[in-house]
């Protein structure tokens, strides 16, 4: 492997490169010589005992930070599946058929006992639903989706069997536009009074700026959306084409937000989306005050068909995002960790210490 | 071993015959036999210019990883798999190319050398004329002409010599590494021959068993056809051939022919790589939902083909645990690192002008591991250079050249025994009229030969002194003495040496008529012998100077009368004459002869050791290696030289295990008693630290007799087990008087016993060349003798002391490297893929990858490949002055300690642990909420992004807690490499790549980035991962440390 040369007697190899060797002294540069100067740092005892109670010093208190964080952010969840023959959903999950024209309508009651007093996210939850499938998370075509003209005539192989329908390509193609969340939540809240007052809910916002503005584009602009989807066809369980999903132009096609949110698969099978918004409307209101309210359903999505579960949450949120107690008691437990090592190093230390310091 | 009893005989199983210049045999004398040997050709390349690609390929291919690679590329091509083919298909071309292209100027090195000895051309004797040809086309039966100071191009039978007597000298250097002439002797009925013409008209077939290994022996027999008469046959012994390889002196040329040719087998070493293997269950495939339906196609696949294709789809995503990029580490860390060998200035030697070469890589590691060190003595240990120290004349003694304050006439006895007392041969300067001129100008243009290197030396010190012998010249010697007078001795009698006796003597007759004999010996043949003379003092000398390592010789004279004198002389006529039992005869007559002696001095010759040649034997016996001394020197000396070098000390018991004690009592008797005295002393002292240690001289014949013993399988149970049982119990072992192929066959011993320790021979010589490549580590002195040893080592080195820093300082570090390397990447590849493997219980086992393809790929090929590169070029846990200082410390990796089982354990625990970390950290950080403050939820890529985001941080830093060297280098790649990582996400996801069909990166690591949890999850998860590293390095340290531990923080202190 070196280039080596030797002479003896009849034999001689002489390798390229390096050609004769004697007289070729090493050049003394101290990377040659593996002499770099260099700092030598060694865990001991010593060095390590200041670190752990640092950790524990500064991980205690963040840690007791996100947990109060957390736990004083307000959270509501409401199951709509329909299972129990109690729900009010039940009739819709049971009779649920693709073709039906009449949408399945259901309310739920359900009583908030303390004010939501900031901004309040309304998620809707789904279970059991694999988002992350290998096979689902790349069944889409993002070309298609950037508003790219040839990738919308001829979607990309990878939307397979959703691709083609009736020989008319689908616009958005792939299984995750194919199976888009299609309830519709209406949120009511039941004046002490008796009357019935509907909470505006914000649809905007509600997905990555990046994604509404560069990932996701109409093709040819956001007008006139009919035109631009000329000679597609909607997804197979789709009631509207995707020009239809809203009235603003700014929120229609392939940039409405609900669809883009939909379109971010999720990590995990238990996953919820981002819904709505409830804007706050002043100071002295609380967003949602303490009270009854009723939760008003269109019942399209089926989940039954493979034990799912569907639900609605409310919930504020803190710099820290929703309620997760989790990272709060995490650091805790860490910093409390490395507390204790450190006291358990600085006695063996103090034990073993003074008798290697003898032995070396 | 057969032969050795059937000489003789009629029949030789796989003997051949050879026809001497091809020519039949007359009719009726034997049925000729068509010859078919091949021709002389070498070959030593392995490929041709046609073959390379295909067979290269193979080869490759051969190996299992590369195999493995290739299934897994090949899957990757045909069915649908979750990783692109790319990411695995570009780094094995990539191997692939760099080893074929390594390969081919390897080889093509190879083509080149062969040629080289193919062409040397070589004189042929063909119809009375001499022809030049080239040595490859030389063919069984030639007749060929050899000149002086050339090679044999082949095995050769000597018919004919210039000289007039039938004989030659050949050196045999590049064989066994004796630089002294051997005469070899001339087919008795051929010897006449004088010219090509004369040669060519003999008609003789020879016949000789099959080549053998052995370089020794050789038994033949050779039929001379004349005009019509029975054949003569003669038998052919070593003595008439003359080995290939070998070189002629001091004959002008000889006739021989060609007997055999044996094609040159290079040996090849191939480190045997293990695979781990990584398979892991098939899990059911969910069924389908309805949002999730799969193609038709798809759907018509058989549940078998389904089945099985998922299989082939979770190894790939797994098959990351053995990356190609490994390899492709592992191969670059060897090829690099071994050029701080060669780029070493401390193991650059001034005087030849060379430093150490490296012709392999493959086994820098093992330059760590070495158990035993096989070294041969002279030329390596020593200085193969013989030099007079002191003479001790009369109880008076001198060192160097000063002169001696005794009486004139035992003086002129002791130089004159000196000179006349030897069997040296005077070569002399051809063209110039030797004598006066070698003299007046001060410098000797003859020099003296002799099989001896000590004679030589003594006959060059007494020329010093003074007294020059001049030469033998019809059987009388002269010598010019001090007043540069020629005195002329009658040689009378030549009473050769043998190792039994010990000695030799020379009668010779003085001008003046008187018959002296004179004696020279080892001390304890000697002094017996001897009736007047100092003996106290010479002997308490003697022994001083044995002390000293030097090599001592007893003089001692007695004058004969003329009647004394033909009783000796018919004596040894006698014996000489005696057909049976010659040897015991004139043993007998020598023991006649060699009695009633004056004892005239003593005489001490040095054959220096090489510049600490001890402290390092010193130094490696500290590490803990075996140190053997396996040489063809007789006992006495190599054992002398075993003291001075340190190799035996004072203290040292001594075991002897030679033909001298095995003669005398049988040798299983000998081995079940050095056994018990072996095992006895360790039972005792196995409680006191201070282990008595024992050194182990063995000889040739014991050590075959040994090795046969077990080939036999006889009765006596077997010798090789209890052989190895004392070999084990001693710290030196003194191998004297071996054949090359016995160093080999005892380093061939110790590999293939139990503990399979690591071997490393050292030599010098071609003699070495056997033992060098059966060791597992080679290593040649770029010596004297030749570069046989060196072009044949997988290291080479100006002198024995640079192995202390080859394998305290370099092997070490390459140890360590070379296994924390291969651990960390083990380690890291098991954070990388055990959380793709958990993430398959969340994702209905679909095989989705947790992480982005480019994350997938550039993982090990570009965030985590580069610092551990460098770790493995220039980490040093230890600084090299400790190393050197403290041997000891290459104890702490012994018998391969950082690459065993409950260490790889703790990586693999480590990496599971950490794995879990990121992967449940994530989980719970995305459990069912979002973690931004505009409630914006994150997908599936955001989870790998922050899984992936935290295993880079995290092996990276861990690797930079093992750091113990940190360089400006060190810093600029650790840093620099997770710089590297944040910036390439940051790219990555920072604009829609056209290129791509996906976009699923986009703005993912920027939105990560900008929620405070995810921040706060990754220092957190970072910091969990390290602690139980950092925890059990302290706690090791602190509680049971290692002598590593303890110089690391005698340096931190410092």
């Amino acid at each position: 492997m070196m280039p080596t040369s030797y002479e003896d007697g009849h034999i001689s190899v002489s390798g390229a490169g390096g050609g004769s060797m004697p007289g070729k002294k090493p050049e003394n540069t101290a990377f040659k010589q593996q002499r770099l100067p260099a700092w030598q740092p060694v865990l001991t005892a010593g060095t390590v005992l200041p670190a752990f109670f640092i950790i524990g010093l500064i991980f205690i208190p963040i840690g007791i930070g996100l947990y109060v964080t957390s736990m004083n952010i307000k959270e509501f969840q409401i199951d709509y599946t329909g299972v129990d023959m109690s729900s009010p959903c039940y009739n819709c999950s049971q009779n649920f058929s693709w073709n039906s024209s009449r949408p399945c309508a259901c309310s739920l009651p359900f009583y908030l006992d303390q004010p939501y007093d900031s901004n309040v996210f309304m998620y809707y939850g789904l279970s059991n639903f694999y988002q992350n499938h290998r096979r689902y998370v790349k069944s889409r075509d993002d070309s298609q989706l950037n508003g790219n003209q040839e990738s919308l005539k001829d979607p990309s192989k990878e939307c397979e069997p959703y691709a083609w329908s009736s020989s008319k390509p689908i616009a958005p193609c792939g299984a995750i536009a194919n199976s888009m969340f299609n309830d519709t939540l209406e949120l009511f809240y039941n004046d002490p009074n008796g009357s019935k007052v509907q909470i505006p809910l914000t649809a905007t916002g509600i997905a990555w700026w990046t994604d509404k503005h560069v990932k996701f584009r109409n093709p040819g602009g956001n007008e006139n959306l009919p035109a631009a989807f000329q000679g597609t066809t909607k997804p197979v369980n789709w009631h509207w084409p995707v020009y239809e999903l809203d009235s603003d132009p700014e929120n229609n096609g392939f940039i409405n937000e609900d669809f883009i949110v939909w379109m971010r698969t999720a990590a995990l099978p238990t996953f919820r989306k981002l819904y709505r918004i409830i804007q706050r409307k002043n100071n002295m209101v609380p967003t949602l005050p303490r009270g009854n309210y009723t939760l008003e359903v269109v019942y399209n999505y089926p989940v039954r068909s493979f034990d799912g579960r569907k639900r609605v949450i409310l919930s504020t949120i803190s710099w820290m995002g929703g309620k997760n107690p989790f990272l709060g008691i995490a650091y805790i437990t860490v910093g409390s960790v490395c507390f204790l090592l450190g006291v358990v190093l600085l006695i063996i230390h103090h034990k073993y210490g003074s008798r290697n310091n003898i032995a070396t | 071993m057969f032969f050795c009893q059937c000489v003789g005989e009629e029949n030789w199983e796989d003997s051949r015959t050879v026809y001497i210049g091809h020519k039949e045999p007359p009719p009726g004398a034997e049925a000729y036999i068509p010859q078919r040997y091949p021709d002389n050709h070498i070959v030593s390349s392995k490929y041709t210019f046609w073959n390379f690609i295909p067979k290269n390929l193979f080869e490759q291919f051969r190996r299992i990883a590369n195999f493995y690679f290739l299934v897994i590329f090949l899957v990757q091509l045909i069915i649908d798999t979750p990783t692109s083919p790319i990411t695995s298909g570009l780094p094995l071309f990539f191997v692939i190319t760099v080893t074929a292209i390594k390969q081919g100027y390897e080889d093509w090195l190879r083509h080149k050398a062969d040629c080289s000895i193919n062409e040397c051309p070589v004189d042929v004797v063909q119809q009375g004329k001499v022809v030049r040809t080239q040595s490859h086309k030389l063919r069984v039966g030639d007749i060929v002409v050899v000149r002086e100071d050339e090679t044999f191009p082949c095995d050769l039978i000597f018919l004919s010599s210039s000289r007039y007597d039938g004989i030659c000298y050949v050196t045999t250097t590049s064989l066994d590494g004796e630089s002294s002439h051997k005469t070899y002797y001339a087919v008795p009925d051929t010897m006449a021959f004088r010219t090509e013409q004369e040669v060519d008209s003999l008609h003789a077939t020879i016949e000789c068993e099959q080549p053998q290994p052995d370089l020794y022996k050789f038994v033949g027999r050779i039929n001379i056809y004349k005009d019509k008469e029975e054949p003569i046959s003669r038998t052919l012994g070593a003595e008439n051939l003359l080995l290939r390889g070998a070189t002629l002196k001091n004959t002008q040329h000889i006739y021989v022919c060609m007997m055999t040719n044996d094609s040159v087998v290079k040996i090849y070493k191939a480190v045997i790589n293990t695979v781990l293997k990584y398979a892991w269950q098939w899990s059911p495939d969910r069924d389908e939902p309805w949002y999730n339906h799969r193609t038709e196609i798809e759907r018509q696949r058989h549940v078998v083909i389904r089945a099985f294709t998922d299989f082939l789809a979770f190894m790939v995503l797994f098959n990351y645990i053995i990356p190609v990029s490994m390899y492709v580490t592992v191969e670059m860390q060897k090829f690099l690192g071994s050029y701080f060998i060669t780029w070493d200035e401390e193991m650059f030697d001034e005087e030849l002008g060379q430093g150490a070469q490296v012709n392999t890589s493959d086994l820098n590691e093992e330059l760590g591991q070495v158990e035993y060190v096989f070294t041969d003595k002279t030329g390596t240990l020593t200085e193969n250079n013989m030099e007079f120290i002191e003479c001790c004349v009369d109880g008076m003694y001198e060192r160097g050249l000063g002169p001696l304050k005794t009486k004139k006439e035992y003086e002129d006895l002791f130089f004159r025994a000196l000179c006349l007392c030897h069997t040296v041969q005077v070569k002399e300067e051809e063209t110039v009229d030797g004598i006066k001129r070698g003299i007046h100008q001060g410098r000797p243009t003859s020099f003296y030969i002799s099989s001896s290197p000590d004679e030589v030396a003594l006959v060059e010190g007494m020329k010093r002194l003074g007294y020059t012998y001049l030469r033998l010249k019809d059987n009388y010697m002269e010598i010019l003495n001090k007043d540069d007078e020629i005195e002329r001795f009658e040689l009378l009698h030549v009473l050769n040496f043998d190792s039994v006796r010990r000695r030799m003597s020379v009668i010779v007759k003085s001008s003046s008529g008187e018959y002296l004999l004179f004696c020279k010996g080892a001390d304890s043949s000697i002094f017996p012998r001897v009736v007047s003379g100092k003996v106290e003092q010479v002997k308490a000398r003697v022994e001083q100077n044995a002390v000293e390592g030097l090599r001592t010789l007893c003089v001692a004279y007695r004058r004969l009368s003329a009647s004394e004198y033909q009783v000796a002389c018919r004596h040894l006529t006698e014996a000489k004459l005696a057909l049976q039992d010659r040897e015991q005869r004139l043993a007998q007559a020598y023991d006649i002869i060699e009695r009633d002696l004056v004892l005239l001095g003593a005489t001490a010759v040095e054959d220096r050791l090489q510049e600490k040649a001890a402290d390092t034997i010193e130094s490696l016996h500290k590490a803990g290696i075996k140190v053997w001394v396996l040489t063809g020197d007789k006992m006495e000396t190599a054992a002398a030289t075993c003291y001075a070098s340190k190799l035996f000390r004072r203290s040292t018991q001594i075991l002897e295990l030679t033909k001298k004690r095995t003669e005398e009592q049988s040798l299983h008797d000998v081995l079940f008693e050095l056994n018990r005295t072996v095992l006895r002393q360790c039972s005792i002292s196995g409680l006191s630290v201070d282990c008595l240690d024992f050194g182990l001289i063995i000889d040739g014949a014991t050590l075959s007799a040994i090795l046969k013993s077990n080939q036999e399988g006889g009765g006596h149970g077997n010798y090789r087990e209890v052989f190895l049982e004392i070999c084990r119990n001693c710290s030196a072992v003194l191998c004297c008087r071996m054949a090359p192929l016995q160093k080999a066959q005892i380093v061939k011993l110790i590999k293939a016993s139990k503990e399979h320790p690591i071997t490393l021979a050292i030599g010098d010589g071609a003699n070495d060349v056997s033992m060098i490549l059966e060791a597992h580590v080679g290593i040649g002195i770029m010596g004297k003798e030749g570069r046989q040893a060196a072009r044949n080592s997988d290291y080479a080195i100006p002198k024995f002391k640079h192995l202390k820093k080859m394998l305290l300082v370099h092997g070490h570090y390459y140890y360590i490297r070379i296994a924390e390397l291969v651990q960390y990447f083990f380690y890291k590849n098991v954070c990388f893929i055990f959380p793709q493997f958990l993430y398959q219980f969340f994702c209905g086992f679909s095989q989705q990858p947790l992480y982005d393809t480019a994350y997938l790929t550039l993982y090990n090929i570009s965030f985590t490949s580069l610092p551990i590169l460098l770790y493995s070029l220039v980490e040093q846990h230890v600084t090299m002055e400790t190393l050197k200082r403290e041997p000891s410390l290459y104890r702490d990796i012994a018998k391969n300690s950082l690459l065993r089982w409950p260490v790889f354990l703790y990586w693999t625990c480590l990496g599971v642990f950490d794995a879990v970390i990121f992967f449940f950290g994530a989980y719970f950080l995305f459990d069912n909420t979002t973690f931004t403050s505009n409630g914006q939820m994150f997908g599936n890529w955001t989870f790998g992004s922050l899984v992936f985001t935290v295993l880079v941080f995290t092996v990276t830093l861990k690797l930079a807690l093992d750091t113990h060297h940190w360089t400006w280098i060190n810093h600029f790649v650790i840093w620099g490499s997770l710089l590297f990582y944040v910036i390439f996400s940051l790219l990555w996801g920072g604009i829609i790549w056209p290129f791509l069909n996906y976009q699923r990166m986009y703005y993912v690591f920027m939105q990560m980035l900008s929620s405070g949890p995810a921040w706060l999850s990754i220092i957190l998860l970072i910091t969990v991962s390290l602690l139980p590293d950092v925890i059990k390095k302290v706690l090791c340290r602190t509680v049971c440390p290692t002598a590593t531990d303890r110089a690391q923080v005698t340096v931190f202190l410092w």
